[in-house]
C-alpha cells in the first residue's frame, strides 16, 4: 500500500506529498484515526484529497495510506432494517450518542443460510448461490466481477459475515473466495444483462400520484418543492406504502430527527403486503445536515449502490433521495474548495452531467443472473425561495420521466398532498393504462383526462370569477367550477397522518374517481335540464362526497361502490325548475 | 496531553481577521488559539489552515491594533472548549463564556467543544412532550414540543423580543408544576444593551433568573465573536440538558447578525460569494447551530430552540430565512400589517408550520379533535384571505352569501383567536378556536367530520 505524508490541510480538502504510487478516486486512510478519504486529484508527486469525516487535529507530516480501490461499501445481507452513515457504516446505539469521527471496531453478524449450489456448480457474475434463513430471507450474489466453478463450499447453517463460504475457479484458474458480503465501488454503477422499457407503475398509494402523475418501475420522479410544503412526508409515505420491495432511504443533508422518525415508526408499521414490520424491508442511509459535507456528496452514489444489489436479487427497490439539491450544495462546497471555476450559482459545470448520470441509474433491468429487478428513484429537490427556475431544478427536470411540483399556497392553506396538478407531469401515461386496463380499469386513461380538464378549466373559471364573481358565470361553468372542487377536496386531498387514507388501493382509487365522475355527469345534465346550480351545492350528500378519502376507507369499497345510486337518487329528487328560484 | 506552547514573533502577515504565522511548533488543525499583544486581553483564534512552514489562524475577536511585531501566539493541543459545570444558572457571560457578572469563572465539570458533535440519529428520541405557551396560534396551529427547534421569523420593529421573553417566562408541560428542572440560556448575538436587559428584567420578574444563563454578544462588540456565542451557549445549553437533566429552552436573537457576520468572514477568506454575497455553506453552518436541538434517548432531558431572526427586507424568500426554515422544524413568522392593526401576537399563521405538531397532539396528547380543529382553522383562514382579496376588488357585496361568512369569520379569527391580551390554557385557546368557527356554513367545514362539528359547534350538519 502507498504512504503520503500531508503537506497541507484546510477544512476537509489535504494535499500530501506521495511515496508511492497512487490512483484517482483511490479511497485513503488518513491519520492514526483511520478517516476515510478520497484522492481527487494528481499532479506528479502531490495529490489532493478529500476527507469525508471531521479533520480537527490533523496535521502536515501525518501518513496517509492508499487503500488501493475507490471509494467503496460493503453489500451484503446487514443492510435491511439498519441505519448507517453516507460510508456506510453503521450508524448503532453501541457508540456514544454524538458521532466520533474514525473507523468504528467493526461489528460482525451471523446468519442462517441455506445453499442453492453444489461442489462442482459453474456460476455466472451476479448469480445467487445462497439464502439467508429468518427474519427475511435473502440472496447472497457472487460479485458482479468473479465467476467460475464452486469448490470448498462449506456446510449450511449459521456462519459470519466474514466467513469464506466457498471458492469460485475462473477459466483462468484464479481463485474468488466468496463471504456473505463484497465490495462495490459506489461511483461504478452495477453491470446488468438488458435495461428493460416501462411495464407497470410503483403504486404509490397516493391518490394524486397513481391517478395523475404515475411514476412507472424502474422510473426517476423529482419533487420539487420550497421548505415545509411536504417533500419529506411525501418522500416518507411512499417509503412506507409503496408497492416496492425494498426502500433505501437517503436523508441526505436533511434533519436528524427525521431519520429518527423513520427508525420510530417502521418497526411498528406492517407492510400491507407482508405483514412483516416496515422496517425490515428498509434501509436507512443519514448524512444529516450537521455532519460532514463530503460525505453527503457520498451518500447519494452509496444509497443509488445499495439499490441496484437489491435489484440485483430480482426485488423492486425504491430509492428515496431527501434531499438532492444538498448533495448539490456539496458537489458544490467541494469544487469550490478545489479552486474550480464555478458556473451558474456557483454550480460546477459537471452538475448536470452528475445529476444525469445519478438518474440513468434507476432502471428496470435483467440482472447479470437473468432475475428482473428494478430501480425506482424518488428524489426531493429544495429549490432557494421555492424558485424552480435554479440550476438543480431545472437540471434535474431534463433527466426525470415525473415532476410532482409542490405549491406553497396548497401547504399554507393545510391541502396534502401540496401537488400542484398543472405544475405536475407524468411521461409514461400511455404505456401505464395498459397496466390499470389489465388491472380492471379500461377507462384510466379518459378518466384522468377528464380530471385533468377539469382542473386546468378551474383555473381558468377562477380568474374569470374574480373579475365578475361565481354567481355570475354560466350555470354550467359553475358546475365546472363544482366538480373541480371537489376533485380536489374529495380525491387529490389526501392526509399522510390519517389512519384511513394514508394509503389508497388501486381499487379504491378507481371507485372514487367513479363516484366523483357520476356526480358531475349528473350534475352536467341537471343544469342542461334547468336546475340552478346553487341547488346542486345544497345537495345533502355534497358533504360526504367531498370528505370521500376520510369516510371510506379500504374496508368500505362496498358501500363506496353504492354512491353513484345515491348520487341518482338526490339528482332524482331535483325538480328542473325550482320552486324557490335563487 | 501536549503542553500549551508559546510562539514570539512568528506573525508575517495581518490580513482582516486571519493571522499568518510560521508554525514553529506541531499544532494540529482547528486548534485553539490565543494572540497575545501589550498587555490586552488574550484574543481567541483557531488554526484554519497549515502547511510544513506556515499556519492560518483565523482571530475570533477583532485584529485592530494587532501588530507583526510584538503579537505572541500561545498554541492549545486541543480544538475551542467550553469549561461548563454547576452553576452556570443565574449568571451573565460575554459570547466565549467568561464571567461579565463580576462573579467568579464557572469551575468547570468536563471541558467541551464548542462546535459540539453530530448527535447520533439512531441515539435521537422523538420530541414529543407538548409545551403550552400560552399562545394561542403557537399552541393550537402550531405546537411546541420539547427538543423542537422552532425560530421566529420576524422583521425590524415587531415585538419577537417580548414574545420570546413571554415564551421562556410561561413555557411549561400541561400538568407538571414545576417540579421539573428547567433553564433558559439566552445567546444574545449583535443585539442592542437594551433588548439584553429587557430580557434579563422579564425573567427576574416572574421569578426565573436564578434558571437562566445569559451570553451577550452586543452589537458594539466584534462581529467575529457573533459566530461563537451561539456554540458558548448551546455547550452549555447542551450539559444542562443532557448531563444534568434539565429541560432547557435556547433562544438565539438576533441570527440575522449572525449570518451577516458569516458573510463577513467568508469575504475576508476570499471565497466564492453565493447568494446575495452569503457564503454556499451557510446552510450547513446554520445546520452546526440549529441540530443541536433535540432529545436523546435515556437522557431525561431536552434542548428546544427558539432562535430568532429579523428578515431583511421583510423577505421571507432571503437567504436567511429561507436556509433556516429549511433546517427548523417549523417556523413562527411575524406580520407587520397584523401589527400595524394592534394584534398581538402578530402571528401570521399561514406561513407559519410546526413540523413536529402531529406527533405531540391529539388523542393521549392534547384534545382528540384537536388536529383536526388545527387543520379546519387552517382551511377556512386561506379561504377567507382569498375571499377578502375578492371583496377588495369587486365589493362585498358581489360576493355570495357563503363567501360573505368567511369574510366574517376572517376577521374573527385575528381579532378574537389571534390577538390576546393574556395568556390562555390550551382549554382556552380551543374553546377560542372553536368560536370563531361558529357561524361558518357547517356543509363547508370539510375538515371536521360530522361527530366533531355535533360535538363543537350544535347539532347535527346542515348546508
Ligand atoms: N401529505 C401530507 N399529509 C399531511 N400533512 C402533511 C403532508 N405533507 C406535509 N404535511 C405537513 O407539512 C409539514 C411539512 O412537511 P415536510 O414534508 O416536512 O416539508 P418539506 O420536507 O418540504 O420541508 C409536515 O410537518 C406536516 O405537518
Ligand atoms: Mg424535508
Amino acid at each position: 500500500m502507498s504512504e503520503a505524508r500531508i503537506t497541507w490541510i484546510g477544512g476537509p480538502v489535504l494535499k500530501a506529498c506521495a511515496t508511492g504510487p497512487f490512483s484517482i478516486f483511490e479511497a485513503l486512510a488518513v491519520g492514526e484515526r483511520r478517516l476515510l478519504g478520497e484522492v481527487i486529484q494528481l499532479r506528479g508527486d502531490e495529490l489532493v484529497a478529500q476527507v469525508y469525516e471531521d479533520t480537527t487535529g490533523l496535521e502536515p507530516g501525518v501518513t496517509v495510506v492508499g487503500l488501493e480501490r475507490p471509494l467503496s461499501v460493503t453489500l451484503g445481507p446487514n443492510l435491511l432494517g439498519g441505519i448507517f452513515d453516507g460510508l456506510l457504516r453503521p450508524l448503532s446505539l453501541a457508540t456514544d450518542y454524538q458521532i466520533q469521527p474514525g473507523a468504528a471496531e467493526r461489528v460482525f453478524a451471523r446468519h442462517r443460510l441455506e445453499f442453492t449450489v453444489r461442489d462442482g456448480d459453474t456460476l455466472s457474475a451476479g448469480a445467487v448461490f445462497a439464502r439467508t434463513v429468518a427474519p427475511r430471507p435473502q440472496s447472497l450474489l457472487v460479485p458482479p466481477s468473479a465467476s467460475g466453478r464452486v469448490e470448498a463450499l462449506v456446510e449450511p447453517g449459521e456462519h459470519r459475515d466474514d466467513e469464506t463460504l466457498l471458492v469460485l475457479v475462473d477459466d483462468s484458474g484464479r481463485r474468488h473466495e466468496l463471504t456473505m458480503q463484497h465490495d462495490w465501488p459506489v461511483r461504478r454503477s452495477r453491470p446488468v444483462r438488458e435495461r428493460l422499457g416501462v411495464n407497470a407503475p410503483m403504486i404509490t398509494g397516493q391518490r394524486i400520484l397513481d391517478t395523475l402523475f404515475p411514476v412507472a418501475r424502474g422510473g426517476r420522479a423529482a419533487l420539487p418543492g420550497g421548505f415545509g410544503t411536504g417533500k419529506t412526508v411525501l418522500q416518507e409515505a411512499l417509503a412506507k406504502w409503496c408497492d416496492a420491495d425494498v426502500i433505501v432511504y437517503v436523508g441526505c443533508g436533511e434533519r436528524g430527527n427525521e431519520m429518527a422518525e423513520v427508525l420510530d415508526e417502521f418497526p411498528q408499521l406492517e407492510d400491507p403486503r407482508t405483514g412483516r414490520p416496515l422496517a425490515e424491508r428498509t434501509v436507512i442511509i443519514a448524512n444529516t445536515s450537521n455532519m460532514p459535507v463530503a460525505a453527503r456528496e457520498a451518500s447519494i452514489y452509496t444509497a443509488i449502490t445499495v439499490a441496484e444489489y437489491f435489484r440485483d436479487q430480482g426485488l423492486n427497490v425504491a430509492l428515496m433521495a431527501d434531499s438532492t439539491s444538498r448533495w448539490a450544495e456539496a458537489l458544490r462546497e467541494v469544487s469550490g474548495r478545489l479552486g474550480e471555476l464555478p458556473g451558474e450559482a456557483g454550480y460546477p459545470a459537471y452538475l448536470s452531467s452528475r445529476l444525469a448520470e445519478f438518474y440513468e441509474r434507476a432502471a428496470r433491468v435483467t440482472s447479470l443472473a437473468g432475475a428482473e429487478g428494478s430501480v425506482t428513484i424518488i428524489g426531493a429537490i429544495s429549490p432557494p425561495s421555492g424558485d424552480f427556475s435554479e440550476p438543480v431544478t431545472l437540471h434535474t427536470k431534463r433527466y426525470v420521466r415525473c415532476f410532482w411540483a409542490l405549491d406553497r399556497q396548497r401547504a399554507q392553506a393545510r391541502f396534502y398532498p401540496a401537488i400542484h396538478p398543472l405544475q405536475s407531469y407524468g411521461s409514461d401515461v400511455q404505456e401505464l393504462a395498459d397496466w390499470w386496463k389489465r388491472s380492471g380499469n379500461p377507462d384510466w386513461l379518459v378518466q384522468r383526462q377528464r380530471v385533468l380538464e377539469l382542473l386546468e378549466a378551474q383555473a381558468h373559471l377562477e380568474r374569470m370569477a374574480r373579475i365578475v364573481g361565481r354567481d355570475a358565470l354560466p350555470p354550467q361553468q359553475q358546475v365546472r367550477l363544482l366538480c373541480a372542487d371537489l376533485v380536489n377536496e374529495g380525491f387529490l386531498r389526501q392526509s399522510s397522518f390519517s389512519k384511513v387514507d394514508r394509503f389508497c388501493s388501486p381499487p379504491r382509487q378507481v371507485a372514487m374517481l367513479s363516484v366523483l365522475l357520476h356526480f358531475a355527469d349528473r350534475a352536467n345534465a341537471a343544469v342542461a335540464a334547468g336546475v340552478p346550480p346553487a341547488r346542486l351545492v345544497a345537495l345533502p350528500m355534497l358533504r360526504q362526497l367531498q370528505r370521500l378519502g376520510e369516510e371510506f376507507g379500504e374496508d368500505d369499497l362496498l358501500r363506496l361502490r353504492q354512491l353513484p345510486r345515491q348520487i341518482d337518487y338526490e339528482f332524482d329528487q331535483l325538480q328542473p325548475v325550482a320552486s324557490h328560484a335563487s | 496531553m501536549q503542553a500549551d506552547l508559546l510562539l514570539e514573533n512568528a506573525v508575517t502577515r495581518i490580513e482582516g481577521p486571519l493571522l499568518f504565522a510560521r508554525r514553529e511548533a506541531r499544532v494540529g488543525l482547528n486548534a485553539a488559539v490565543e494572540v497575545l499583544a501589550g498587555n490586552g486581553p488574550p484574543r481567541l483564534g483557531r488554526v484554519a489552515a497549515l502547511d510544513e512552514t506556515s499556519m492560518v489562524i483565523e482571530v475570533l475577536e477583532a485584529t485592530s491594533g494587532l501588530a507583526l511585531r510584538g503579537t505572541r501566539i500561545r498554541l492549545h493541543p486541543e480544538p475551542l472548549l467550553f469549561g461548563v459545570g454547576p452553576n452556570l444558572l443565574g449568571r451573565v457571560f460575554d459570547s466565549v463564556g467568561r464571567p461579565l457578572d463580576g462573579g467568579p469563572p464557572v469551575a468547570a465539570r468536563t471541558r467541551r467543544r464548542i462546535e459540539g458533535l453530530a448527535i447520533n440519529p439512531a441515539w435521537r428520541a422523538l420530541p414529543r412532550d407538548f409545551i403550552e405557551t400560552g399562545i394561542a396560534t403557537i399552541d393550537v396551529m402550531n405546537s411546541l414540543v420539547r427538543g423542537q427547534k422552532l425560530p421566529l421569523f420576524s422583521a425590524g420593529g415587531l415585538p419577537h423580543d417580548r414574545l420570546a421573553a413571554e415564551i421562556a417566562q410561561r413555557a411549561r408541560l400541561r400538568g407538571t408544576k414545576g417540579e421539573e428542572s428547567f433553564a433558559v440560556v439566552f445567546a444574545g448575538i449583535g443585539v442592542p444593551h437594551d433588548t439584553a436587559d429587557q430580557f434579563r428584567l422579564a425573567m427576574e420578574s416572574s421569578g426565573a433568573l436564578g434558571h437562566t444563563a445569559m451570553f451577550l454578544n452586543l452589537a458594539d462588540e466584534p462581529g467575529m465573536q457573533r459566530l461563537l456565542a451561539p456554540r458558548y451557549a448551546l455547550t452549555a445549553a447542551e450539559y444542562l440538558a443532557f448531563e444534568e437533566g434539565r429541560h432547557v429552552l435556547v433562544i438565539l436573537t438576533d441570527m440575522t447578525n449572525y449570518c451577516e457576520a458569516l458573510r463577513e468572514v467568508s469575504a475576508s477568506h476570499g471565497e466564492i460569494p453565493g447568494r446575495k454575497g452569503y457564503p454556499g455553506y451557510m446552510y450547513s453552518d446554520l445546520a452546526s447551530v440549529y441540530e443541536r436541538a433535540g432529545c436523546i434517548r435515556g437522557r431525561p432531558g431536552t434542548l428546544t430552540q427558539l432562535p430568532i431572526l429579523t428578515m431583511p427586507g421583510d423577505d421571507i424568500g432571503h437567504p436567511i430565512p429561507d436556509l433556516t426554515g429549511y433546517i427548523t422544524e417549523g417556523q413562527i413568522v411575524l406580520d407587520r400589517e397584523l401589527d400595524r392593526r394592534g394584534i398581538y401576537p402578530p402571528v401570521r399563521v399561514l406561513p407559519s408550520l410546526s413540523r413536529l405538531m402531529d406527533a405531540g397532539i391529539g388523542a393521549g396528547f392534547t384534545d382528540p379533535d384537536h388536529p383536526a380543529l388545527a387543520h379546519q382553522l387552517f382551511a377556512a383562514y386561506a379561504r377567507a384571505l382569498r375571499v377578502r382579496v375578492l371583496a377588495s376588488v369587486m365589493g362585498e357585496q358581489g360576493l355570495p352569501e357563503s363567501d360573505r361568512r368567511f369574510l366574517g369569520f376572517g376577521e374573527r379569527f385575528e381579532r378574537q383567536f389571534v390577538h390576546q391580551e393574556s395568556a390562555r390554557t390550551l382549554e382556552e385557546s380551543l374553546a377560542a378556536g372553536w368560536a370563531v368557527l361558529q357561524g361558518l356554513p357547517h356543509g363547508e367545514l370539510t375538515r371536521l367530520s360530522n361527530a366533531q362539528i355535533g360535538r363543537h359547534l350544535g347539532e347535527a350538519a346542515h348546508a
